[in-house]
């Protein structure tokens, strides 16, 4: 039992880093430029396809390092050439730029890979057992990726805490209009802004791939559950990003790891319209937790738990 | 007298051109065609009672169309069972309250925030409800789904439904009363009100309106409409599967409902047409149809945000200035450059796909209609390329005027969006 | 003793550590045209903001005839019959001149979320709407989208929609604030008309407009209420004088 609790617990944790890891991209993209990223998943697989191609050329380590600059750079092209241009019509019309952004993404991935998973493989130097743990190995490339995803977030805090670049961002947290007018190149920082939001989300895909399989879907598998976490931690709010990610990636890990069904608790015999749920186990519903937890959530704080910046 | 034959005379051509189109396209294909055109009609409409009308983008739609859907679907599977006789288009109202129920429900979740918020939630919930569907296997039936029989339904003045050309009919003046529907629901003063909260929420906060209240009657009615498509797709198809319900097909809706334009009342009936005619075409002639619409859509957000609506009415603004000649050497200029980039781009496009795929164990040969290609050799990737960048240099150079006529001839009807 | 229209126990309201409003008492009259005057900054606009409902008070009071309206949401104290223009326009620009207007009559009209009946149908909700675009000086614009008037205009139609529920108390919020001489001179005229027998509370910064309307006016500064009397009073008053009017105007 501890054993479960354990591992768990480091999964869920590990889970919920590589969540927050693209919720801290999409919350700076939001919080300076008002621009939600529908998109933002596509780059985390971008990611990992780019780490994979690099990776076979030219070995895994170079790829972690290329593979996010790249995207970081397609995301500025994006705004550059695209994004920019909507700007003036309006949010909706960003977040309809940015939808139609990601499922031509997700297209196009299908054509230059195909639809099935590619072989982004976990390379040797990280290929062996951390440590065990009652009896059972836990594999040292997911301590990599959680020490990765920890020195990202303690680099970002320090950024932001410590940095000129980083009070600039945090006062656009709040006001983007007075920080364009102090004069700053608004246009070049949300180009800058972007890219690196992209980067972000590049990097855990170039680090999450070997570890998850690297598939055109993975984007759309993630996104939602990345969306529902930005919005229970509340809009705007890296703090709320981190927590809500954290949170989400605890409750679902230790969801799938649980086999029990309501038929094992209160035996087999299921009483009516209930049969389909009577069998189903906790593990089997993992996937709809954050969805729930999206509504329990807004019913009972319809601001998600630290909103700051309004929509 | 004028007066009303000006205003009774959209509707009736409507009606003729609806009981006509058989006349005209008498295949099955074609018949089948037309119902699902009919079916997205409404659909689309039903999006655009939230997008348009009311301000909100959602991201779940489909949701409502399915579980509309799989309400009728089933509902009429239990009445065969049971041996209650009802007849079939009592089951497209099964589907439309099924529809409603949901969309009140869920939408008390929804309803509580506006704006980027509630696209987000919408998400969530079309997510929660979508992988739901594959837990709750005898209601959704799993990977198969569930099928069912029109013609066991009772008869309706002596019609089974059973041909194709009954269906139609059936789906025609269903299509034709929802239109009529939401034409007249723009006139109430919920709906002007649902105007004014697009255009901005807080201010009809301060003229004594709820926004929550506002936001979930949107929510109601656009899952009503919504669940009367799902219930006549599923008396057409007489089958539901929980792809319908999904992501996918939430993003169809909204391409239809944009491409046509959400700023008017038309533009969600001309998107689903051309939309649905677009992707049962396409999806012949090319497997990566699904890029061209993507590519589409980010075109008309880009350049079109109006969609197909909106540039009309820049168009007939610029009739009314008597200016519409100004266009003409733009055009003119424009015009054939954009199709030669796109015959380009296209050509491109299906080249590469063709060339990855053959690295996947298929054919090297690409057959594009009459023409067939061999990615092999360098001279289609030339043409491809010279046309597409060529065209592209002329559109390029070729645009500013474009633009400067058009500020010329509609300088209000703004190219915004929705 | 007539029950005050609004009146105001030590408002307070805080953003963090920062004090906008430190404490203000204040009782308004029925049929009173109440000019808010003071400097930038001195939380004009925050007052109402509390007393329509945009904001909750951090503590204190906001009664509305008699009745405690703090903590109550917007579209609730506009059915208390509370009307408020905004100081950044905020009109519905793609919807008509008269769509505005009638917009903003329908609930005060009962006709609520209704969803049955042609709005046009509605005559008493068309008069009103109607008579107001004649007041506002917008009657041959009915149709044009109030995105594409004149400044001057919008204000006009923002004026025209927060009377368009027949309030009994309406707050404006820089009605004259970018007009000219002649526009402004029009406005005030309408206000004057358009508020007889109503509660009127305006912010203003133009001081011919305040002295020329307010029948008596209140000197906001640091958020707290620095005078309050007779139009008269204030333009006496040295401290008012110093801290807002300048010395260049005498009694």
């Amino acid at each position: 039992m501890s054993q479960l609790i354990a591992f768990s617990l480091l999964n869920g944790i590990l889970f919920g880093m590589l969540l927050f890891m693209m919720a801290s991209g999409l919350t700076l993209i939001f919080s300076m430029m008002g621009v939600l990223n529908f998109a933002h998943a596509s780059f985390y697989m971008l990611g990992a396809y780019f780490g994979y191609e690099i990776s076979r050329r030219m070995g895994f380590w170079p790829g972690v390092v290329i593979a996010p600059l790249l995207v970081g750079g397609v995301g500025a092209i994006v705004e550059r050439y695209g994004l920019r241009r909507v700007h003036g019509y309006g949010h909706v019309s960003e977040l309809l730029f940015t939808f139609g952004l990601a499922f031509a993404i997700e297209q196009l991935v299908e054509m230059f890979w195909g639809k099935t998973p590619v072989d982004y493989s976990v390379p040797r130097s990280l290929n062996f057992v951390a440590f065990r743990m009652f009896g059972t190995n836990y594999p040292a490339y997911r301590m990599f990726i959680l020490l990765t995803a920890t020195a990202m977030f303690v680099f970002l805090v320090a950024i932001l805490q410590r940095t000129r670049v980083g009070l600039i961002i945090r006062a656009a947290l709040t006001h983007p209009q007075m920080v364009a007018m102090l004069g700053h190149n608004v246009p070049r920082v949300f180009m800058a802004v972007f890219g690196v939001g992209c980067a972000l989300a590049g990097l855990s895909g170039a680090i999450a791939g070997p570890a998850l399989v690297t598939q055109p879907s993975m984007a759309e598998e993630l996104g939602p559950i990345l969306f529902v976490v930005i919005i229970i931690g509340g809009m705007g709010s890296l703090a709320g990003a981190f927590v809500a990610s954290l949170l989400v990636g605890i409750i679902q890990t230790f969801a799938v790891a649980i086999n029990v069904s309501l038929s094992e608790v209160f035996g087999p015999a299921a009483p009516p319209l209930l049969s389909d749920l009577w069998t189903v186990t906790v593990a089997q519903l993992a996937p709809i937790i954050p969805y729930a937890l999206l509504v329990v959530v807004l019913v009972f704080r319809p601001t998600g738990l630290m909103g700051t910046r309004e929509s | 007298m004028n007066r009303t034959i000006g205003f009774l005379a959209p509707w009736l051509v409507t009606a003729a051109a609806l009981a006509a189109a058989p006349v005209v396209f008498r295949s099955d294909f074609a018949l089948t065609t037309l119902s699902l055109i009919g079916i997205n009609v409404i659909f689309a409409l039903s999006f655009n009672i939230l997008l348009g009308q009311t301000g909100l983008l959602s991201f779940g739609h489909a949701v409502y169309y399915g579980l509309g859907g799989f309400v009728a679907i089933q509902a009429l599977n239990a009445a065969e069972g049971a041996n209650f006789d009802l007849p079939l288009p009592v089951f497209v109202l099964v589907g439309g309250l099924g529809g409603l129920v949901f969309g009140y429900l869920f939408g008390l979740v929804v309803s509580q925030r506006g704006g980027l918020v509630f696209s987000m939630i919408t998400l969530g919930i079309g997510e929660l409800v979508s992988s739901s569907s594959f837990i709750l296997r005898s209601f959704f039936g799993g990977e198969g789904g569930i099928a069912t029989d029109r013609t066991k339904a009772a008869a309706f003045f002596g019609h089974k439904f059973g041909p194709q050309i009954e269906i139609y009919y059936l789906t025609a003046a269903c299509c034709f009363l929802v239109i009529m529907a939401v034409y007249a629901l723009t006139r109430t003063p919920l709906g002007r009100i649902w105007n004014a909260a697009r255009e901005d929420p807080e201010r009809v906060e301060f003229l004594g309106y709820r926004p929550e209240t506002l936001r979930l009657y949107a929510c109601s009615f656009a899952a009503l409409f919504a669940g009367v498509a799902g219930g006549l797709s599923a008396i057409n198809f007489e089958i539901m599967n929980a792809q319908q319900l999904g992501a996918q097909e939430s993003a169809l809706v909204l391409l239809m409902a944009y491409v046509g334009g959400t700023g008017h009342f038309l533009g969600p009936i001309l998107g689903a047409a051309v939309i649905t005619y677009l992707e049962v075409r396409l999806s012949d002639v090319t497997d990566i149809w699904q890029l061209y619409f993507g590519v589409l859509f980010i075109g008309v957000v880009m350049l079109a945000p109006g969609g197909i609506t909106g540039w009309i009415a820049m168009h007939v603004e610029a009739w009314r200035r008597g200016e519409i000649a100004r266009l003409a050497p733009s055009y003119a200029l424009v015009a054939p450059a954009i199709v030669v980039t796109a015959v380009g781009a296209v050509l491109l496009i299906e080249l590469t796909h063709r060339l990855f795929a053959r690295t996947m164990g298929e054919s090297a040969l690409l057959q594009l209609g009459p023409f067939t290609l061999d990615t092999a050799s360098v001279a289609p990737w030339v043409i491809g390329g010279v046309l597409g960048f060529g065209g592209g240099l002329v559109v390029r150079w070729a645009w500013p005027r474009v633009q400067e006529a058009w500020s010329a001839a509609a300088p209000t009807t703004k190219r915004g969006a929705a | 003793m007539t029950v005050a229209a609004i009146e105001l126990v030590d408002l307070t309201k805080k953003f963090g550590p920062t004090e906008i409003i430190r404490g203000v008492s204040l009782a308004i009259t029925p049929g009173e045209r109440h000019a808010m005057i003071g400097p930038n900054g001195a939380g004009k606009t925050t007052l109402f903001h509390l007393i329509s409902g945009r904001l909750t008070p951090s503590s204190g009071q906001v009664k509305l005839a008699g009745r405690r309206v703090e903590g109550l949401r917007p579209y609730e104290i506009n059915r208390l019959g509370l009307s408020r223009s905004f100081q950044v326009t905020k009109i519905f620009p793609k919807l008509s001149v008269y769509d505005n207007l009638l917009c903003a009559t329908l609930w005060s009209l009962g006709a609520r979320y209704s969803y049955w009946g042609s709005l046009a149908r509605r005559r008493d909700a068309a008069e009103r709407a109607n008579e107001l675009a004649q007041r506002i000086g917008l009657a041959d614009r009915r149709e044009a989208p109030a995105g594409v008037l004149a400044y001057a205009e919008q204000r006009a139609l923002e004026i025209g929609i927060a009377l368009g529920g027949d309030p009994d108390v309406l707050l404006l919020d820089e009605p004259t604030a970018g007009m000219s001489h002649g526009e402004t001179e029009q406005t005030v005229e309408m206000i004057r008309n358009a508020t007889a027998g109503k509660t009127l509370v305006m912010v203003e910064h133009d001081m011919g407009v305040v002295f020329g309307l307010a029948t008596r006016i209140s000197v906001l500064v640091y958020g707290r209420i620095l005078a309050s009397g007779s139009p008269e009073s204030i333009r006496a008053n040295s401290e008012v004088q110093r801290a807002y009017l300048g010395q260049a105007v005498h009694a």
